[in-house]
């Protein structure tokens, strides 16, 4: 591959910004300076989709309606073990309006299903109207053997607990997905130990100690609790299939129904354009997506299924639970001596419980291990849920790295600044303990009274994921008009946005001017909506396809300006020599004189500029302010600051929305969700939206975000995602500060109000 | 209000329960419970129907609409199946998210918890109704301005919600539009730019 050298920004605008040369491909564009000194990138940008949202014009799966559309609807299982002896579906086809009844059935054996949770999808109708599909499914008649079940963790632990497999398992990871370890041993219920990448020698280590602290942290699951549920309508035609999906991934439901139908991938086509919530468990076919498509098949005409919210939180996916054991050696000079950790954490029948790589990862300490173990129990799958994993880890190492910084008598921020390596952290406490105003915290439970404040701050690790299978194309016409393409999809994160920004940066155009056409398979392929990689993996991609077409034009209106293309630079919608602005047209007036209708250039993402693949330095720093009322329980988030960095920042406002959206869950997770399964019946008992509890406007803090510019060098745009750092550090923050206002610890969440008075109770 | 107390005393069927808090929606008119239970000319009241479709006129964003609805319908349903109007979401279908608000006779209603045969005669309003001539409405601009969508999948409803709040009270403070919007349930948490864009808005109109 041809290269050159060319200089790039280096470094953290909230300490110091230099430059660095790397070696990139000598078709991709030379480096943009800091944000600063851009016109597009790095500013607040309106969202472009935003006036059809606003308007009730945004169409999104479920308002969807074709000609000759049917309804399909699910029938799901009343039992949380069973074995099914038999199906009678006679009734159902028989009743007027229904179009095929579709059994789910193993691929190979063509036998039922083991049923492993009540709720699990059974079998589904297609139907003239949703009624009719209903009872359609009402008069599906199941004849199940069912058995003993276990739906709590530590009871599945107990090897006398009845078993959800009988021999191991391996699952693969969703796209952005906790990692699978493949091959581990299978006991009962229990699964691994996944054992990382140990390093050092825990015995010396803990000897080394001056203090050693053990804890045992505990999270609880939490769904996904998205809008629209999951959910995709199948349009079988002779020539192909379209999919309209509700879907983080438009290339992952592609490849998976085309495996599944046995079809080529060219006859499978899947759109997005809006999409109603995600966090990650809307990856893949799903089970809604194959049933459509059996029940499309079979019956000739558009099929519709979208998950009901009961569904939506049983069998949709949601974040495993944890415990989790920490055992930390520290000297008293701050220096972390052993780590020790041991996980269980179940994902019902799924895998993808562990606490990730945090406590391995974070913070210098020359001896680790780590086993970490998934339980399996009766209950729906787990999925990904912004940032797997990590934000189970950090609940309880960052409350283990405030107990160690209390035990040797130092600031929590001074501890970190002693054992934390990352430079952008250290920033980050920096600017985040001046807008926070950390020298008002006061000694761990001495705010005087019934109502006590508190505040806590906890940080967080993310990796730079990015993909090279992420390509754009864009296109420019004759009459002026822009247009990139990817079938990459925004999930209300504003990918559309911040594409239309970076091509109007390199076109010196305004955003407005692009048009954006993303969320279809047609479309040259990017990655699903997972690991927060699409703005570090797509947003290269269209500029280095801008800065490519760009050069056609250059090339061809060279000779009308009498200058060298190398000369030529585009800029405020004028496209001139360097050497003389004098010569100069306009873009449109450029864009005339092509001697073809259209220039059009594709492009991907190349892989990091340094060599690197996975960077774990998305770093962010989280403090919290809070009110205990020790007379209720009741917890008040006051307010909450947060510093992240993202590499370089595209779209500010954007960002900060998603910053919002991760601490507002965080908070959730904190003090208010919990995922309730009777131990009687295996059944959710808080499916509805007014039991599962969540936040409300009524409980929405005061967020201040002060966003880094972070500047690697690492792609033509040196961006990278938000999405997940902004959800892993809040609700340790939130056990920090509850700690710091009524002085007893509470290692569980949610920390409800029961919680706490119990806490206070034994105190 | 004797109605209402009539329905509750047979339990809660799904039609008395709706009756009942089709109005409680996004905290603005919390108590007043049984508006549309009242008698109105238009609503079919004292005839039986069903369950097979029936067919009803609905005034719909100032237009005369016809549909063909099962009695059983609720309002969410019959915009969003029968005139298109997809923009009132429906996403828990029990009153507890108000993705669905519409105004009824300009009240914030759960589309989701309100018969269709129920609205009679009176003035229903969507999202796509708002805009007057193409013109957005104020709140709608600012949502745009402060970037109060994320997925957009409450828009809808949060919209519908703050709208009605500078309707009734052109001068809220922070507390007041929380209020307003206190039934509305968003997964993303666009809750603090939803705040921002709605003070906005009320500052521009004046």
């Amino acid at each position: 591959m041809d290269t050159k050298k060319i200089k790039m920004p280096y470094g953290i605008s909230e300490d110091a910004i230099t430059e660095v040369e790397r070696e990139v491909p000598l078709n991709e564009p030379d480096a943009w300076p800091v944000n600063e000194k851009l016109k597009h990138v790095g500013k607040r940008v309106k969202r472009l989709d935003a006036y059809a949202k606003v308007t009730g014009e945004a169409r999104y799966t479920s308002d969807i309606q074709l000609s000759g559309m049917l309804i399909g609807k699910m029938l799901i299982s009343a039992h949380p073990n069973a074995k099914i002896r038999s199906i009678d579906t006679s009734a159902a086809e028989k009743l007027p309006g229904v179009y095929a009844v579709h059994v789910i059935k193993n691929e190979e054996e063509e036998a039922y299903p083991v049923v492993r949770y009540a709720g699990q999808p059974i079998a589904a109708a297609a139907a003239v109207t949703e009624a009719v599909a209903e009872e359609a499914v009402r008069l599906i008649k199941v004849d199940y053997d069912t058995r003993p079940f276990v739906v709590d963790i530590e009871k599945a632990m107990d090897p006398e607990a009845p078993v959800v497999y009988e021999a191991p398992v391996e699952q693969k990871a969703s796209e952005g997905g906790e990692e699978i370890e493949s091959g581990l041993k299978l006991t009962g219920n229990v699964r691994g130990p996944n054992e990382g990448r140990p390093r050092g020698e825990l015995t010396s280590g803990f000897a080394e100690a001056d203090i050693v602290v053990e804890n045992t942290y505990r999270t609880q699951v939490q769904t996904h609790n998205a809008l629209e549920s999951h959910g995709m309508i199948v349009d079988w035609k002779p020539d192909g299939v379209t999919i309209y999906a509700s879907t983080q991934g438009t290339q992952g439901v592609r490849n998976e129904f085309a495996d599944l139908f046995d079809l080529p991938r060219s006859k499978v086509r899947v759109l997005v354009e809006f999409m109603g919530g995600g966090f990650g468990a809307k990856h893949g076919l799903g089970t809604h997506g194959a049933a459509a498509g059996h029940l499309a098949k079979k019956t000739g005409r558009p099929v519709k299924m979208m998950a009901t919210r009961k569904e939506e939180q049983i069998s949709q996916g949601n974040r495993p639970n944890s415990i989790h054991h920490l055992k930390v050696g520290v000297k008293k000079s701050g220096e972390l001596t052993a780590i020790e950790q041991k996980s269980y954490g179940t994902a019902g029948v799924g895998l993808g419980a562990g606490v990730g790589g945090v406590a391995q990862s974070m913070y210098t300490c020359p001896n680790f291990k780590t086993a970490q173990y998934d339980v399996f129990t009766h209950a729906g799958p787990g999925a990904a849920w912004r940032a797997p994993g990590a934000v189970q880890g950090i609940f309880g190492l960052e409350q283990m790295m405030d107990e160690l910084a209390e035990k040797i008598g130092i600031d929590p921020l001074a501890f970190r600044d002693k054992v934390d390596p990352s430079r952008v952290r250290k920033a980050g406490r920096k600017v985040g303990a001046e807008r926070m105003d950390w020298s008002r915290r006061k000694p761990t439970g001495s705010d005087p009274g019934i109502i006590k404040k508190g505040i806590g701050m906890a940080q967080s690790s993310w990796w730079r994921i990015h993909s090279i299978n992420a390509t754009a194309e864009v296109k420019i016409f004759k009459d002026g008009a822009i247009e990139v393409r990817s079938g990459v999809q925004d999930i209300g994160t504003g990918t559309k946005t911040i594409l239309a920004q970076v091509v109007a940066e390199e076109f010196g155009l305004e955003p407005e001017d692009i048009m954006v056409r993303i969320g279809d398979t047609l479309f040259p392929d990017a990655p699903g909506s997972g690991g927060s990689q699409v703005t570090a993996s797509i947003t290269p991609a269209a500029r280095n396809a801008a800065y490519q077409a760009k050069l056609k034009l250059f090339n061809m209106v060279a000779s009308n300006l009498e200058t060298d293309v190398s000369d030529l630079k585009a800029a405020d919608g004028y496209i001139f020599s360097s050497k003389d602005e004098t010569k100069k047209m306009t873009f449109k007036e450029a864009l005339k004189s092509m001697p073809v209708s259209q220039i059009t250039a594709t492009e991907s993402r190349t892989k990091e500029y340094d060599g690197d693949y996975l960077h774990w330095d998305l770093g962010a720093v989280q403090f919290v302010e809070l009110s205990v009322d020790t007379e209720t329980g009741f917890i008040k988030i006051d307010k909450v600051v947060a510093a992240h960095s993202c590499g370089r920042p595209i779209n500010i406002t954007q960002l900060e929305s998603q910053i919002n959206g991760g601490i507002i869950q965080g908070i959730s997770y904190a003090i208010y969700e919990d995922r309730i399964l009777d131990r009687n019946t295996g059944h959710m008992v808080n499916h509805t939206l007014d039991t599962y509890k969540v936040p409300y406007a009524m409980d929405i803090p005061e967020i201040d975000i002060a966003l880094m510019e972070d500047y690697n060098a690492k792609s033509s745009t040196d961006a990278y995602g938000i999405g997940e750092p902004s959800n892993i550090a809040t609700a340790a923050a939130i056990a920090n500060a509850v700690y710091n206002a009524i002085g007893v610890r509470i290692k569980e969440i949610p920390i409800t109000p029961a919680k706490v008075l119990e806490a206070l109770n034994k105190a | 209000m004797k109605d209402d107390k009539k329905i509750i005393k047979k339990g809660v069927s799904r039609r008395g329960f709706l009756k009942g808090a089709g109005l409680t929606t996004a905290g603005t008119i919390v108590l007043q419970t049984g508006v549309l239970a009242k008698t109105k000319e238009n609503s079919v009241q004292s005839k039986t129907v069903g369950p097979g479709p029936v067919n009803v006129e609905m005034n719909v964003n100032g237009k005369t609409r016809s549909l063909t609805i099962e009695p059983r319908s609720t309002l969410a349903q019959a915009l969003r199946d029968e005139i298109q109007l997809t923009g009132t979401k429906m996403v828990c279908d029990r009153g507890a998210c108000s993705a669905c608000t519409v105004w009824v006779d300009d009240i914030p209603v759960n589309a989701c918890m309100t018969f269709a045969m129920d609205v009679g005669d009176r003035k229903v309003v969507t999202i796509e109704g708002l805009a007057e001539n193409g013109k957005l409405h104020p709140i709608q601009e600012a949502f745009i301005d402060h970037d109060a969508t994320q997925c957009g999948y409450c828009t809808p409803g949060m919209i519908m919600s703050t709208a009605h709040l500078l309707k009734e009270n052109p001068n809220p403070t922070l507390e007041d539009v929380k209020h307003a919007t206190r039934g509305n349930y968003c997964r993303c948490g666009t809750y603090p730019h939803v705040f921002k864009a709605t003070l906005a808005a009320a500052k521009k109109i004046k």
